[in-house]
């Protein structure tokens, strides 16, 4: 889950890193009452977008007073960065800036570790960084077990040839950061840029940070910086059901057994579907190993309510789930949907493999569900929800 | 021969007492896995019968298990908040081969349970979120279906469970000598280039499956691998082509970010490395029957 810079900047502060004042605002007046209680000569009235590029494109802005804060704030929000509506704003104590850093911490898949980064060149984007000027950027791996203590922090501060004036004091902002890291369960910790004001004192100015969900249950106010405005409509409604679904743009709703097979699946659809004018797949849902009837209702439910699905492709690999326990679960599916005022109205193809394959597909043809066909292979059965979209297009 | 897993493997299962824990011993008993203890801590000197007559005592530590029993394979099934200490338990008893299915694992406990096991120098990890390892007809860690295939010449490694069961399912009549499920999890320990190794070094095994998915690059380091280092025809299987950027697609790994992690990328790279690359599971299937029929 990547953050927004005001949530970055919440954490920050929490764990001892020296930040700016700043307050999150929603409207105008929450910006004015904002840049009043931060008072100074100066605020930054910042977008809050989780994607790069703000600046250029007009979503950071100065103001002189509250007043000026709330008008640069009533232009800021609404706006659209990279499609990303702007839903609030960062008041920020303004800042002098004397000299730009940037540092970063992050899970290094490749390596099976965590890098850290660093460079006395901070403020641009770290990716061009890297490729015009790589060696302005130390890479260095730090050790899981090991971490970053105040000597490792000295040999990534040195390797970026931080200014000596310095460099004690980003010793301790790097070792703070690391704490960021573990104690949040995150995937990375940025700060671009980390200033140096006049007067000397080094600040956070701008961060970014990705948590990890799957240590959500040792972190209570993690579920709290989740964004629901962004979440689409029929996302936020599977993930209420516990569903594994993501809402992609085609016509074919997919529901399968085990990511990799439903991502497999969606593949298939679109190779289909090319010969079809570009016929694409609705959403990735993943029932899971169980592909209980409930987890089918819930999952078709969803599925039947994208009004841009024509037809639905299910595609059911029988491992530890046989068939026939699956076939079961589609027919009951149907009942509990009708119970609750739906029916099934598109079409649907069902592919059966694997344990007890046939006794399955027996199941559903003697079941005789209205719309539903039974195709045996998956290039097959893609192909036929693929064409049912088409014409139903 | 098969790789990491034979029927001299002796199996403990830690969690058997829980409900997914006993269901999968039952199952892997059932397709002849030598289980020989099961470990929960505080419930030492207990007892689990399955169906079939077989009891299996519980430990209350991996090394009072490993001491009493020989075990040279763990199956992790404990809940994500205990695997971490699972693992550690497994590394400090010094077990040759740890696998965890758990699924849900914070990467931070990954990446330490990992490093710990690196540095053991005695314990190879499989996984996390991972289906485990089959040697058909010998032996079973984990949780793949094991009456979907048959003992054979091919070996298979895999991000991916059902994919899997898919591809042993489709090419039972021919059979492997092992498939490894090697997870979906940013970081894992075993990966397609320590299956690659591994079958390649294995005399039974006489081509090799590879299936990926999006996200990092392990795919494309398999593809340098194999260039240099694998004499035996590999055919290869990404999923993921279609998964637009930045939406994770059910595994925590299986994201792309930016330019990097993409499905084409690593077709390419498959390709690039000699490795015939299916567009789907069936046609992957077919690749390797063509190859099978050629040996």
């Amino acid at each position: 889950m990547d953050l927004f810079e005001y949530q970055a900047r919440d954490l920050f502060d929490a764990h001892g890193v020296p930040v700016l004042p700043g307050i999150v605002a929603e409207t105008p007046e929450a910006a004015r009452a904002a840049a009043q209680q931060i008072g100074g000569d100066l605020v930054v009235v910042k977008a809050q977008v989780k994607t790069g590029g703000r600046g250029k494109a007009g979503g950071v802005k100065l103001a002189k007073s509250p007043d000026e804060a709330a008008e640069k704030a009533g232009e800021i929000l609404g706006m659209d960065i990279k499609g990303h509506t702007v839903h609030r704003v960062l008041v920020a104590a303004g800042a002098d800036i004397a000299e730009e850093y940037y540092f970063s911490v992050l899970l290094d898949r490749a390596n099976r570790t965590y890098l850290a980064m660093a460079s006395r060149e901070g403020g641009m984007e770290i990716e061009q960084l890297a490729v015009e000027r790589p060696e302005a950027l130390a890479r260095i791996p730090v050790d899981a077990l090991e971490g970053i203590d105040a000597t490792k922090a000295a040999e990534i501060v040195d390797a970026a040839g931080f200014p000596a004036d310095v460099r004690d004091q980003v010793i301790d902002v790097v070792v703070k950061l690391w704490g960021v890291f573990t104690a949040e369960d995150a995937t990375l910790v940025e700060v671009n840029p980390l200033v140096k004001t006049p007067d000397g004192t080094i600040v956070a100015l701008d961060g970014k940070v990705s948590l990890d969900e799957n240590a959500g249950f040792r972190h209570a106010g993690h579920e709290a910086l989740v964004d629901r405005s962004a979440a689409d409509p029929l996302e936020a409604a599977a993930k209420a059901k516990d569903l594994n679904y993501v809402k992609l743009d085609g016509s074919v709703g997919i529901i399968g057994n085990g990511a990799g097979l439903v991502m497999s699946t969606l593949d298939v659809v679109a190779y289909a579907g090319e010969e079809l004018g570009g016929t694409r797949p609705a959403n990735f849902l993943d029932i899971g190993g169980g592909a209980s009837a409930e987890v089918m209702a819930n999952g078709l439910e969803i599925i039947l309510s994208d009004a841009q699905v024509k037809s639905v492709f299910v595609n059911v690999f029988g491992g530890i789930t046989a068939c026939d326990a699956v076939a079961n679960g589609i027919v009951s599916a149907f009942k509990l949907l009708e119970g609750r005022g739906e029916s099934v109205t598109r079409p649907l193809v069902v592919r059966l493999d694997g344990n007890n394959a046939e006794l399955g597909r027996q199941i559903l043809t003697d079941a005789g569900l209205p719309g539903v066909a039974q195709v045996d292979t998956m290039d097959g059965a893609a192909r036929r929800a693929a064409e049912l979209a088409a014409q139903g297009a | 021969m098969a790789i990491f897993l034979t029927e001299a493997s002796r199996v403990i299962v830690q969690g058997m007492t829980g409900s997914e824990g006993r269901k999968h011993t039952q199952r892997m008993l059932a397709s002849g896995t030598n289980i020989v203890g099961g470990v929960t801590p505080g419930k030492g000197g207990q007892t689990v019968e399955f169906d079939g007559g077989t009891t299996v005592p519980v430990f209350g530590s991996v090394a009072e298990a490993a001491d009493a029993t020989g075990a040279d394979v763990t199956v992790i099934f404990v809940p994500a908040r205990f695997t971490k200490g699972a693992v550690y338990e497994a590394v400090e008893a010094k077990v040759p081969l740890a696998i965890v299915i758990t699924e849900g694992v914070p990467v931070h406990d990954t990446a330490d349970f990992y490093q710990l096991a690196a540095n053991s120098g005695t314990t190879r990890l499989i996984g996390p979120n991972c289906p485990g390892l089959i040697s058909p007809g010998r032996s079973n860690a984990g949780i793949i279906p094991a009456d979907i295939t048959t003992a054979g010449p091919i070996g298979l490694v895999s991000k991916s469970g059902t994919l899997t069961y898919q591809m042993m399912y489709e090419l039972r009549d021919i059979g492997f000598s092992s498939a490894v499920g090697i997870g979906g999890d940013p970081v894992i320990g075993t990966t397609h280039i320590d299956a690659l190794a591994a079958f390649e070094a294995d005399p039974e095994t006489k081509a090799v499956v590879m299936i990926g998915e999006i996200g990092g690059d392990a795919e494309e380091r398999a593809a340098a691998y194999i260039r240099e280092h694998v004499t035996k025809p590999v055919v290869g299987y990404v999923a993921g082509f279609t998964a637009p950027e930045g939406k994770t697609m059910g595994h925590a790994g299986a994201i792309v970010s930016g330019s990097s992690g993409t499905a084409q990328a690593k077709q390419e790279a498959l390709e690039a490395a000699g490795v015939k690359v299916g567009k789907t599971p069936s046609e992957t299937a077919r690749l390797m029957r063509e190859i099978v029929a050629g040996l």
